[in-house]
């Protein structure tokens, strides 16, 4: 997205002078009157994701009333989130009653993957007409909190929507966060992303069975990613093969 | 594109908070940390706003850098556009982030007559 921005009727102007206040913190307090053509000015102060962390905190009141621990499980498209969920759901069959409430686009493909394994599905199709949302948001995740048995369940695994932008910025009501990053995507995305890599507690990196055949360089990655989240915990992983999925079961189980 | 569910939020706020009366311009802050576009974010909010009674308000953007302070020297550093949240001092990662997170809305300026409510 470039700064100029065209309007309807061809006039282009720079976002960047015509909104003056951009980079200059201290101009809040300073001179409005190119806007004060007699009008009042009334102090705000509220945070614009007010709303949505309330519902979250109230999401958090209700996971923990019934005892359930909760992941916000996050990546790009195609990292590997359905996959690694499947085989979770296989290795804590029996032990662990889990729950997942899927955020996708459209379509329920991924909530059927993960069918006839044995954990209660709420899927949350986030098509709004513009495209859909890119991400799941508190009020979203509380719209799907009805169709799960919170009281039968140990673990809620949330898949939010496959992007590394938004979803890092919405607080569901999740305890902990982590993301799949695939060796696929390269060693530079943490700088590229470092919102998304500094909210998640771990990453798993996945894919590590396609090694041998990629350029891709761990240490690289993974000095990239201490320089914007030096306290992230590192799972190396293939759900494919399953290399590390008992690793990540044992940190679901020991989740405080 | 969270821009369009947040002009929805920043809606609501400015609605409650104008209490009737006509709003020129929506002042905003938005930290670096936060992932915003402020082009999607002006556009957006054209299409939020039309045919409402915000329509024809506008979106200003405050920057604001997002900085660290070292937990070992106490130096502030600018994290800078590739992110590094090292210490420019003593290189050490232990470090908070003081600024650049922020995303709210610090005030309206009205239009100076009183819309019908």
């Amino acid at each position: 997205m470039g700064r100029f921005h065209r309007h309807d009727d061809g006039t282009v102007h720079d976002t960047d002078t015509d909104t003056e206040h951009t980079g200059d913190h201290a101009h809040d307090t300073g001179d409005h009157s190119g806007y004060a053509t007699g009008g009042e000015r009334v102090e705000v102060l509220e945070r614009i994701f007010d709303e949505n962390d309330k519902t979250a905190a109230a999401n958090r009141a209700q996971f923990a009333a019934a005892g359930v621990r909760v992941v916000n499980l996050m990546s790009s498209p195609g990292a590997g989130k359905t996959t690694l969920l499947r085989e979770t759901l296989g290795r804590l069959a029996g032990q662990v009653r889990v729950g997942i409430i899927e955020g996708d686009i459209e379509t329920s493909l991924d909530a059927d993957r993960l069918a006839g394994f044995g954990a209660e599905v709420a899927l949350i199709n986030t098509g709004n007409g513009f495209g859909g949302e890119c991400h799941l948001d508190a009020p979203m995740v509380r719209s799907a909190l009805p169709r799960l048995p919170l009281g039968d369940l140990d673990l809620v695994l949330i898949e939010n929507v496959g992007n590394l932008v938004c979803p890092a910025e919405f607080d569901v009501g999740e305890d902990a966060r982590a993301m799949v990053y695939a060796i696929t995507e390269g060693e530079e995305k943490p700088l590229k992303y470092p919102v998304m890599f500094r909210s998640c507690g771990l990453v798993v990196v996945n894919k590590v069975d396609l090694l041998p055949y990629l350029g891709f360089d761990m240490d690289e990655f993974l000095g990239n990613l201490r320089k914007v989240n030096p306290a992230a915990e590192v799972m190396l992983m293939s759900a494919r093969t399953g290399e590390g999925v008992d690793a990540w079961c044992d940190w679901l189980r020991a989740l405080p | 594109m969270h821009e369009l569910s947040i002009c929805g939020s920043i809606a609501d706020i400015v609605t409650r908070r104008a209490a009737g009366r006509a709003v020129k311009v929506i002042n905003v802050r938005v930290g670096q940390l936060r992932q915003v576009v402020p082009d999607t974010l002006v556009y957006c909010w054209e299409l939020v706003s039309a045919d409402t009674p915000l329509a024809g308000s506008r979106i200003s953007i405050e920057a604001v850098p997002a900085r660290i302070r070292c937990r070992s020297c106490d130096q502030v550093t600018d994290v800078g556009a590739i992110p590094v949240f090292a210490c420019g001092g003593c290189g050490g990662f232990d470090a908070e982030v003081v600024s650049g997170e922020e995303f709210l809305i610090t005030s309206l300026e009205l239009a100076g007559e009183v819309a019908s409510s």
